[in-house]
Parts: structure tokens; sequence; C-alpha cells
């Protein structure tokens, strides 16, 4: 009988388990590990830091914006397109939720605003200095 | 004295009937394009046939479009546009107008469809322009005889491409006149 329990308790936990991440396909440290593997194949590669992605936040690289231009130098607050005025939700997964929950998304604004930032893409070090220094942020 | 009233008073009353009777005519040529369309055999060439299509948005939307294409700007409808616009559009998102808006090709090809599918159906002419505030519709009816210059320069409207600062409906691709409220 307890045996009995505990393996329908299992199957209860399995399913809450598969049900409960559709709402997300993945974590911010999913995203920011899936970046991680990338990084590492660079020779050199020491981990990445906060204090850089910060930097590399506010900092204009060559361009008319930085990454702060909409997102403000607050992440956990909401933003604000630079160019038409769009509201843009707070990029701070501590203040949001749903960020960096989705790789495809994810890639997608890396993607477009690197190269509005910086004229190129972003290294993978870049990628994840910046979201180290997002989950860093408190709301 | 007298003799003067006697002539201007005649004078004024018969421009009063003309300024009444002038303004439903006005009204039509406006915004009632509908109203327009029953007296005009041809109606694709007003605005030398840059004329946006009646629905602007069709009531069967579609879901990417929407979520894509209002992530930085309001969704703008497909009938603003007609179909060569939309294809050029697509194929260029990469360089959209100074920001790169790239998406997936899977995703590019199910909203460069839609678009295509429901752009203008009042575009007679050649012309394909990329911003709809070139198009000669959009000029008509927003010229400095309608929205004095100034009101493009306030920070409430920012720019002509903010359809919404204005339209309340916009996002659903309702530009009635009636329901304009231009903010201060």
């Amino acid at each position: 009988m307890p045996a009995k329990l505990s393996k329908s308790v299992w199957v209860f936990v399995a399913l809450a388990g598969f049900a409960m991440p559709a709402a997300y396909a993945e974590t911010p440290n999913e995203v920011l590990s899936s970046i991680q593997q990338d990084a590492a194949a660079t020779p050199g590669f020491q981990g990445f830091s906060g204090a850089r992605g910060e930097k590399f936040f506010r900092e204009k690289h060559g361009n008319e914006w930085s990454c702060s231009s909409c997102h403000t130098d607050n992440p956990a607050a909401q933003g604000k397109h630079a160019k038409t005025g769009k509201a843009i939700q707070a990029l701070a997964p501590a203040a949001n939720a749903e960020r960096f929950t989705n790789m495809k998304k994810v890639d997608k604004w890396f993607k477009r605003n690197c190269t509005d930032v910086l004229g190129r893409s972003c290294t993978a070090q870049e990628k994840g200095d910046v979201l180290t220094y997002l989950l860093t942020v408190k709301k | 004295m007298s003799k003067y009233h006697s002539t201007i008073l005649p004078m004024l009353a018969a421009a009063l009937i003309t300024t009444v009777a002038t303004i439903p005519s006005a009204h039509a040529d406006d915004d009632d394009d509908d109203h327009y369309e029953r007296r005009s055999e041809r109606h694709s060439e007003k605005y030398g046939g840059e004329n946006r299509g009646k629905p602007a948005l069709p009531a069967q939307t579609n879901a990417k479009f929407q979520q894509e294409c209002s992530a930085c700007h309001i969704a703008y409808a497909p009938g603003l546009l007609p179909a060569e616009s939309w294809r050029k559009m697509m194929a260029g998102l990469d360089k959209h107008f100074g920001s790169d808006a790239s998406l997936d090709a899977k995703d590019n090809k199910e909203i460069s469809a839609y678009l295509v599918k429901n752009a203008s159906n009042r575009w007679g002419s050649q012309t394909a322009p990329l911003r709809i505030t070139e198009t000669a519709w959009f000029k008509r009816k927003h010229d400095a005889h309608e929205i004095a210059p100034g009101v493009w320069k306030r920070a409430s409207v920012k720019s002509p491409a903010n359809c919404a600062a204005c339209h309340p409906k916009a996002e659903r691709g309702d530009f009635n006149e009636h329901d304009i409220e231009i903010p201060r």
C-alpha cells in the first residue's frame, strides 16, 4: 500500500513537472548555460562578469544607441523604444518573469539589438556578461 | 445704413447657405470613402491610385503578425500599403528604417503571406512606398490644411508614424475621422 501510494505521488509529481514548464520553454539560468556552452568554445574563456555586463549595457559602442537607450539604466523598470516611443516591459528577470525563458526569442533580440547597438553580432562572452548582470538586478 | 443692410443681408444668407451646403460633401471627400465611391466609377484612381484599402485590417487577423509587428510600434494594418510594399518591407527587415527587425525564415514567410493577402485593394498605381506617411492618401488627409505643422512636433505626437497618438483605434485598423483626438 505505501509503495503504491508513493508510486501515484511520483506519477503526479512527474505530470506536474511536465505541465508547469509549458508556460516557459526555458529558465533564465538554462539560457545562460546555453550561452556559456558557446562561450566556453572560445580559447581563454574565464567565465562571465556581471560588472562587465553592466558596463557593456550602459555604454555606447560606436552607434547612436546603447542597450540602456531603450531599456533605461534600470533594467527592472519599464523602458521605452528610443525611436517609436513604444513602452518596453522590464528586461530583468526579477521584474519580468517572461524574460529569457525562450531561446528563440533571446536569439532574435540579441541579433537585432546587437546590430543596432554595435553594428555587428554580440559574442557569447558579451551576451553572457549582460545576462549575468541582468540576473543580479533586483526588482 | 438700411440700404446697406438690405444688400448685405441676402449676401450673408447666400454665403451661409453655400457654406452649409458644402459641409457634407467636404466630409464625404475627407473620410467617408464608401460614400465617395458610390459617386465615382474611378475610385481606384483616387489619390492618384495610392489609396489605402478597405477594410484596413481584415476581420480575421494573424497572431504572428500581431505579436511580431507590434513589438516596437503598432502593428500597422496591412491595407495601408499595397502588396508590393509589403513584399519589399519583409525582404529588408534586417534594415528596417534604420533598425534590425529580422525574423526567422518561417515567421517571415507566414507574416509576409498575411500582409500580401490583405494589402490595399484600392491601390491603382505602380508605386510601392515603404513609408505609410509617404503615400498620397496619407499626405492628402494630413496636409497642412488638415493638421497644423506644429502638431507633429508635440511630444505627445512625436511623429506622423505614431498613428495611435490621435487615432485611438489605430491598432485595430480603425482610423474613423470621428474618433480623432489630437493631444496637446
